[in-house]
């Protein structure tokens, strides 16, 4: 069972690597006017019969590991 | 009258002083181009990329430096046969500019590696080529040189013979253990090795001179 995980940096946190893109595109041309840089994870679980029970060791993993709830969020989907 | 030799500076090049003393060295005058700042690129006899890691190999490495002004007067420069030479990030970035075909990728060790290397000249054509000697010990220094290029884009490569310098040893995953490649015309060539860092015995070879001395005294 295969799972996205998008960790984003928090709306709050300064996100330089976001800025500098941002700036480079307006530079070239198009009207950007916010441009925030995060990452994308995709998890394939071994065993993939509980549904529930996977969606809640993702979760966990992205709480714990994957991202740092101080200065990211994350949001699980089910691919 | 001998024209200047630029050196490209972007936010985060760190390889610039480096690159500016051994021109220097070797008899050039060397000046800086900042990133931000168009150029008269036909006052240049040659230009040069150093390495570093410019803005943070955000996005990926070299991809935001390949889309700064100055960029738009190294692409005219390389169409009009000005030698150009891309060391380490500066090879990332003129791979990104579209100048090179290919892409650097994570060294397949996973790791920064810091080591000497000894690459062999392959390449036999162009201005980078005109070297007087056929093996180098050169010092890599870098965590993204993995040469990476589609079967097709490799074969053509090496038809055309348009790699430059491949690894004896291959340190770093490269595919067809390659070190530097030139551009369809020959004048825009880049390495992934420091030539910069071998000038002078003391530093522990000066295989580098004759490497960037090829280019920057075939120019026009």
């Amino acid at each position: 069972m295969k799972y996205l995980v998008t960790i984003m940096p928090r709306e709050e946190a300064l996100d330089p690597q976001g800025r500098a893109v941002q700036s480079t595109l307006n530079r070239l041309g198009f009207k950007v006017q916010d441009c925030r840089v995060g990452k994308v994870v995709v998890v394939d679980l071994a065993d993939g019969s509980n549904e529930s029970q996977n969606l809640e060791a993702v979760k966990k993993m992205a709480q714990t590991v994957l991202s740092n709830p101080l200065i990211e969020t994350f949001e699980v989907r089910t691919l | 009258m001998s024209k200047k030799v630029g050196v490209l500076r972007f936010l985060g090049t760190n390889c610039d002083a480096d690159v500016y003393q051994a021109i220097k060295d070797l008899g050039h005058t060397p000046e800086y181009l900042w990133w931000s700042d168009r150029f008269d690129w036909k006052s240049y006899s040659a230009l040069v990329l150093p390495g570093g890691f410019s803005y943070g190999d955000y996005l990926r490495a070299g991809a935001l430096a390949a889309q700064a002004p100055a960029m738009d007067d190294v692409k005219q420069a390389a169409k009009s046969g000005v030698p150009i030479l891309g060391i380490c990030n500066g090879f990332q970035i003129l791979c990104e500019a579209g100048l090179l075909s290919g892409a650097l990728t994570k060294n397949i060790s996973r790791q920064f590696q810091d080591e000497w290397v000894e690459v062999e000249l392959v390449g036999s054509d162009g201005p980078w080529t005109q070297v007087g000697q056929k093996s180098f010990r050169l010092p890599i220094a870098h965590s993204m040189g993995r040469y990476f290029a589609p079967k097709d884009t490799l074969k053509a490569l090496e038809d055309d013979g348009l790699i430059w310098l491949k690894y004896k040893r291959n340190p770093n995953g490269s595919l067809h253990d390659i070190s530097g490649i030139l551009n369809k015309n020959r004048n825009v060539a880049a390495l992934m090795p420091h030539p910069e860092r071998a000038i002078h015995s003391w530093m522990g070879s000066s295989d580098g001179r004759s490497l960037l001395q090829s280019g920057l005294g075939g120019a026009l």
